[in-house]
């Protein structure tokens, strides 16, 4: 092997990632002929539901928004080398949080309400997981325990607030939060439908990237996922890093929620508990962390999701059919992370 | 597959425009097939599983009752939370099968969901049920509901003639309005035939907690519980646990007796298998429906249960008089002097509620009898 290393690096990568799909495929059509459905059909229609129109593009493109979000809650930690599973409480809590702001800032003008929920939804989200950081850092709890129950106790906090402090009274049926009004909505982008949840998703990936890649607080980041003690030893400030780093995370999953809020419900209550953080996990670990590799992933986990329907009511499918493939997809990628490096083995040359 | 042929020649269809669309990028939507022009296609959304002996499961018989009319083709969709995907669930029927007439059934998916994808679609008719449909709303947008605690009457009836203890237990999801009626009227039923019944309600706070459920069930069993309902989105868990623990089942939303052959008494059944078809026919005729449709066991929306192999003969004849007092169009389930369980009066003396009164649908208190809180 002549080769240049890094070029045989990124071919490895190219090819177990086709691999992967291709492994993902088989075993799914199979599944599907099990089930009695004929696998080219449903490829097909995969295809024509995920990315087959321009409304298939905006389904899924609305779906793939806060996949995006949620998933830098876990994708930015993981630089760090923590392991960080609290993106569902922290949209919670953002969500409530922009609602509640949204709510004590009725007769602003639009845009600065706008604001307000933003700011608020991305502080109480950032501040949710910091805690948990803290305690990580100046206790050592473990993070991934304590941000998994915290989702439990963002849950239970939002049905309290929208059952009690901030109960609307018409809301009888549904516990909610009153409106935030129709004109403090967060509306489309031009020309689609689909929310501004996504122009955040994407802004925010590309941000964080370009801090985490090229400032020297993201390699300051890296050197301490590398290795704590080496960058406490050369004076890095690793306390301040590390809630920073947490604060950005809880704060990207709490604009997640807040976009619920401002752009699709109008109000905070349990519709926000939707499983968008947990989707947001699996988009962080099938992204291997990387920022930039996010939105392609978001959007990939998005069309699946948006093709489900049609499986459905086609093929008569059952709604599991879509779990299926993207549990086999994350399982198959995790595997194949175990043949990095042996597929194009890179031999050292021996000393003469 | 039900229609293997359409669906390949669709494909084909599709297959051209998506040659020309390129990757989809371009142009607007994929043009569908075209139907046979008195074929109305009709779209339903569950938020859970279709088969789940529950809230799911009786619309789903509504859209079977659909499905057996000439000229009708339904598409089904389940597992549909009360978020976005809704919306696009609605706009992907509307736009790959050309549905006519949408059936969201799901208490969450009015507002905001409904209220923002129907006026996109003028042409389109969508069917909700809840009742929540209010002056302003979208024009094609209805809602429709059935006074199903007059069915619970019934039940409560049987339950009140069948318990040993004198002790009912209810297995709820959340204190809201429309749980707090069964609840009351179960128990206000079951006093009349005793007024030392007591009913033990826990709420589970949530609509699906399989694990909760089943907690609940052994603990009002523990209690010296004899006969157990509910009102959760799925009561196969409370209907098998109970059986299992020799206590009788009284059911809800659909016909539970396959869970619970010998426990089985009767159950309250909402009945969209007659209620769904009257719309279908309305629209194949082009005639309009109110916006808000309503009614109970004399209207055709609820129904009860048939009898299960335990029930006396005094139970049963009771049981036939309080479905023959709401088939008369006099039954009035709230009355005063009705007091709640902290001892206010919440109905005076005198003062009759009917179903309609709005003021039920308000309902914030456990009548005299019940054990339990609304706050939790």
């Amino acid at each position: 092997m002549t080769s240049h290393p890094g070029l045989r690096l990124a071919a490895e990568s190219v090819v177990l990632i086709l691999a992967t799909f291709a492994a993902t495929a088989l075993l799914f059509a199979l599944f599907v002929a099990a089930a009695g459905a004929p696998p080219t059909g449903v490829f097909y229609d995969i295809y024509l539901g995920a990315f087959g129109s321009w409304f298939s593009w905006q389904n899924t493109l609305t779906r793939a928004a806060p996949f995006m979000l949620a998933a830098l809650c876990t994708a930015l930690p993981a630089r760090l080398g923590l392991l960080v599973i609290g993106n569902e409480g922290a949209l919670v809590i953002g969500g409530v949080a922009a609602a509640a702001a949204g709510i004590s800032l009725n007769g602003v003008a639009p845009l600065a309400v706008q604001v307000g929920m933003f700011v608020a939804a991305a502080v109480a989200g950032g501040l949710w997981i910091a805690g948990a950081l803290a305690l990580r850092h100046y206790r050592g709890v473990n993070e991934t325990i304590s941000t998994l129950l915290l989702n439990y106790l963002a849950i239970a906090l939002l049905l309290w607030l929208v059952g009690g402090p901030l109960h609307d009274p018409a809301s009888l049926n549904k516990p909610s939060t009153p409106s935030i009004g129709s004109a403090n909505m967060l509306g489309d982008m031009p020309g689609m439908s689909v929310h501004w949840g996504l122009a955040y998703g994407v802004i925010a990936c590309a941000l964080l990237f370009v801090l985490f890649r090229y400032t020297t607080f993201g390699f300051a980041a890296r050197i301490i996922g590398g290795n704590v003690r080496a960058a406490q030893l050369n004076g890095l400030a690793v306390a301040r890093i590390t809630l920073i780093v947490g604060f950005l995370a809880g704060a990207a999953a709490g604009v997640a929620g807040m976009v619920e809020v401002a752009a699709v419900h109008g109000r905070a209550n349990e519709s926000l508990v939707a499983g968008y953080g947990y989707v947001g996990i699996l988009v962080a670990f099938l992204a291997r962390q990387n920022l930039a590799m996010i939105v392609p992933v978001a959007i990939l986990l998005g069309g699946i999701e948006a093709s489900g329907g049609l499986l459905q009511r086609h093929f008569e499918l059952p709604d599991a059919t879509t779990t299926v493939l993207q549990g086999t997809l994350f399982m198959l990628l995790l595997a194949s992370e175990s043949l990095r490096g042996r597929i194009f083995p890179i031999r050292v040359q021996e000393a003469n | 597959m039900k229609d293997h042929r359409t669906s390949i020649s669709r494909r084909r269809l599709l297959q051209a425009a998506g040659g020309l669309g390129g990757l989809g990028l371009v142009g607007g939507l994929v043009p569908t097939a075209v139907w046979a022009a008195d074929t109305l296609s009709i779209g339903f959304i569950y938020v859970g599983p279709k088969d789940d002996f529950g809230y799911n499961q009786a619309h789903a018989e509504g859209a079977a009752a659909i499905a057996a009319m000439d000229g009708t083709k339904i598409y089904e969709q389940e597992g549909v939370p009360e978020t976005l995907e809704v919306q696009k669930v609605m706009e992907s029927m509307i736009n790959f099968d050309r549905t006519q007439m949408l059936f969201p059934t799901s208490f969450g998916y009015y507002d905001p969901h409904i209220k923002k994808i129907a006026p996109k679609y003028p042409d389109v008719k969508f069917l909700h049920a809840g009742g929540l449909y209010e002056e302003g709303d979208p024009e094609n947008a209805s809602s429709y509901f059935g006074y199903i605690d007059e069915a619970q009457y019934v039940a409560g009836t049987v339950a009140g003639h069948m318990t040993q203890t004198k002790k009912l237990g209810f297995v709820a999801a959340k204190p809201i309005p429309q749980v707090l009626r069964n609840i009351n009227a179960y128990t206000l039923a079951a006093r009349k035939v005793d007024p030392e019944i007591t009913t033990q309600v826990i709420f589970t706070g949530d609509w699906a907690m399989p694990v909760k459920e089943a907690e609940a069930t052994n603990s009002l069993v523990n209690q010296g519980v004899d006969v157990i309902t509910c009102h959760v989105d799925s009561p196969k868990v409370v209907s098998q646990t109970a059986a299992e623990r020799g206590a009788y089942v009284t059911g809800y939303h659909v016909d539970q007796s396959p869970l619970a052959p010998q426990q089985y008494l009767t159950g309250a059944e909402w009945n969209w298998g007659e209620i769904y078809p009257r719309f279908v026919k309305w629209q194949k005729a082009g005639k309009d429906w109110p916006h808000l449709y309503r009614g109970g066991l004399k209207d055709g929306f609820v129904k009860t249960s048939d009898y299960g192999p335990a029930v006396t003969d005094a139970a049963r004849k009771a049981g036939d008089e309080a479905i023959a007092y709401f088939m008369s169009g006099e039954g009035v389930i709230y009355k005063g002097e009705l007091k709640d369980n902290r001892g206010n009066v919440v109905i005076p003396a005198g003062q009759e509620r009917e179903q309609t009164d709005i003021q039920l649908e308000k309902m914030d208190y456990l009548v005299e009898g019940v054990i339990g809180s609304t706050s939790a």
